[in-house]
């Protein structure tokens, strides 16, 4: 897929009708398109070509790039320079805020500076608890829960007010999404917490990682019964395991991992595990992708970045498009001249 | 406490019809409240829902309760303080992420949810962010006062 008014770096995008950001992430979902969005770790480190070198490795598969806001509470660049550093040079950033280490006055201020800067999607979260991370003497903020701040995110674009009620005199127009977990307790009413993100705001989902696809699939079952399809577009949250170990590892110490035991056995039994870790990412994005209402993956594969391009080839979810990225417009005009 | 905290949830149906007519009773109280002045009746009777709310919810005064809308789990006990849901982690026995040996109070709150009265209707309520400035003050005196259109 290709648009006309394809990205001149630094230079918004008009908006299209119908839609509430200049994003290219919003024009491959509302065209219908099977979105491809890719974790980038921001690193620890001052260097922006650490976050370019980071970018690149996504290059030609993905359409839009999540920077975390301290995940896992670990300390790292913040995800408001990481999207400005992307947004410099055309590529489309998702900019995670976390109500963990902020309160609403620094975080109303980040959605217009982020906005400013070039960010057209931001994701809602509340964020890991600080035990998790490398700085648990740090203080907890949680001054605004997700929810609360969906609903703050979205007067700010829609009736141009931070929560105050005092006026801002350009709004930020920037897609909101949402995070779910369709895996953890309480299981049964996680698509009713969900409509409740989206009556606050949210337009789009990526959720946590799912290994468990009939649990997935009775959560989709469940939000469509909800009668929430057609009100969101739902990224489903995948990624490959380096070993089995990890896999049990990852279950048992990160916050909110579910792997059913089906998954640890078919990647031990393997003689090369990662190479297993790769193709069974693979077998679940073509799985995830014949389920009704998911308009895409949100691929995280920490530490194996540079594998994404292989599982996103690998599963053809791409059908022959090739997402924007700087130069590829370029690239494509010298291959037709060799050819 | 605790395990009063736990029993409370447990007997969120009856806990609710009580509170209801409590909270009829302080309507009409209100002549008598603003005679001597809601001002004056602030620290006593913070000092009164301190101890009530705090033995049966742990409550944390936060000046803005929805126990009725949580399955009366005070949503203020969950160390991230969410007043609109679980979060994504909590772990497989349905404990808190934070504290491990806790249940998670949004776990606890749709299990009190399904006992109250008016069944699943409240809890899917949006809650505005809290107000800070609020903590430590009565939550019953603000509910009379607000909704006898009383000056705050």
């Amino acid at each position: 897929m290709k648009f006309e008014d394809e990205p001149v770096p630094g230079y918004p995008l008009p908006i299209l009708p119908g839609h509430t950001s200049p994003g290219r992430f919003e024009r491959v979902l509302r065209a219908g398109a099977f979105a491809v969005t890719a974790e980038l770790a921001p690193p620890d480190s001052a260097d922006p070509e650490e976050v370019y070198k980071r970018a690149r490795v996504f290059d030609g598969y993905v359409d839009a790039i999540n920077a975390t806001d301290g995940s896992g509470a670990n300390c790292h660049m913040s995800s408001l320079a990481v999207c400005a550093l992307l947004t410099r040079v055309g590529y489309a950033p998702v900019m995670q805020i976390s109500c963990r280490d902020r309160n609403r006055i620094a975080i109303q201020g980040d959605i217009l500076g982020g906005a400013a800067m070039g960010v057209c999607n931001v994701l809602c979260l509340t964020g890991d608890g600080v035990q998790a991370g490398d700085h648990p003497q740090a203080k907890p903020v949680f001054d605004l829960d997700s929810t609360s701040l969906l609903g703050i995110a979205r007067g700010l674009r829609e009736e141009h007010r931070f929560e105050s009620g005092r006026k801002i005199t350009f709004a930020p127009r920037v897609l909101l999404g949402a995070a779910e977990n369709p895996n953890v307790s309480p299981v049964e009413h996680r698509a009713v917490r969900l409509a409740k993100k989206i009556a606050a705001g949210a337009q789009f989902v990526q959720t946590q990682y799912c290994y468990d696809i009939p649990l997935l699939r009775r959560f989709m079952t469940a939000v469509e019964d909800a009668g929430l399809l057609e009100q969101v577009f739902i990224l489903i949250g995948v990624g490959p395991l380096r070993t089995a170990k990890t896999g049990e590892w990852m279950r048992k110490n990160v916050p909110g991992i579910h792997i059913p035991d089906s998954v640890i056995e078919r990647i031990k039994g393997a003689k090369d595990q990662t190479r297993e870790g790769l193709n069974l990412c693979v077998d679940l994005i073509q799985e995830v992708r014949t389920i009704k209402g998911v308009s895409g993956v949100h691929v995280m594969a920490y530490r194996q970045e540079e594998a994404v391009a292989e599982v996103i080839d690998r599963s053809g979810i791409l059908a022959g498009r090739t997402p924007w990225f700087p130069g590829r417009d370029q690239q494509i005009n010298e291959d037709r001249k060799l050819s | 406490m605790y395990t009063v905290r736990l029993w409370s949830v447990r007997h969120a149906r009856g806990l609710a019809s009580f509170y209801k007519g409590f909270e009829e009773a302080l309507n009409r109280l209100h002549p008598l409240f603003s005679r001597i002045g809601y001002q004056r009746l602030e620290r006593p009777v913070a000092a009164v829902e301190r101890q009530v709310k705090g033995l049966l919810f742990d409550c944390k005064m936060c000046g803005r309760c929805v126990l009725s809308s949580t399955g009366m789990s005070c949503p203020m006990n969950c160390p991230k303080q969410l007043r609109n849901g679980p979060c994504g982690g909590v772990r497989a026995n349905g404990n808190c992420e934070v504290k491990p040996e806790m249940r998670c109070v949004w776990v606890e709150a749709w299990r009190g949810a399904e006992r109250m009265p008016g069944g699943l209707n409240a809890i899917q309520q949006l809650q505005p962010p809290v107000d800070r400035r609020l903590e430590g003050t009565s939550a019953w005196l603000r509910v009379v006062r607000e909704k006898n259109g009383a000056p705050a």
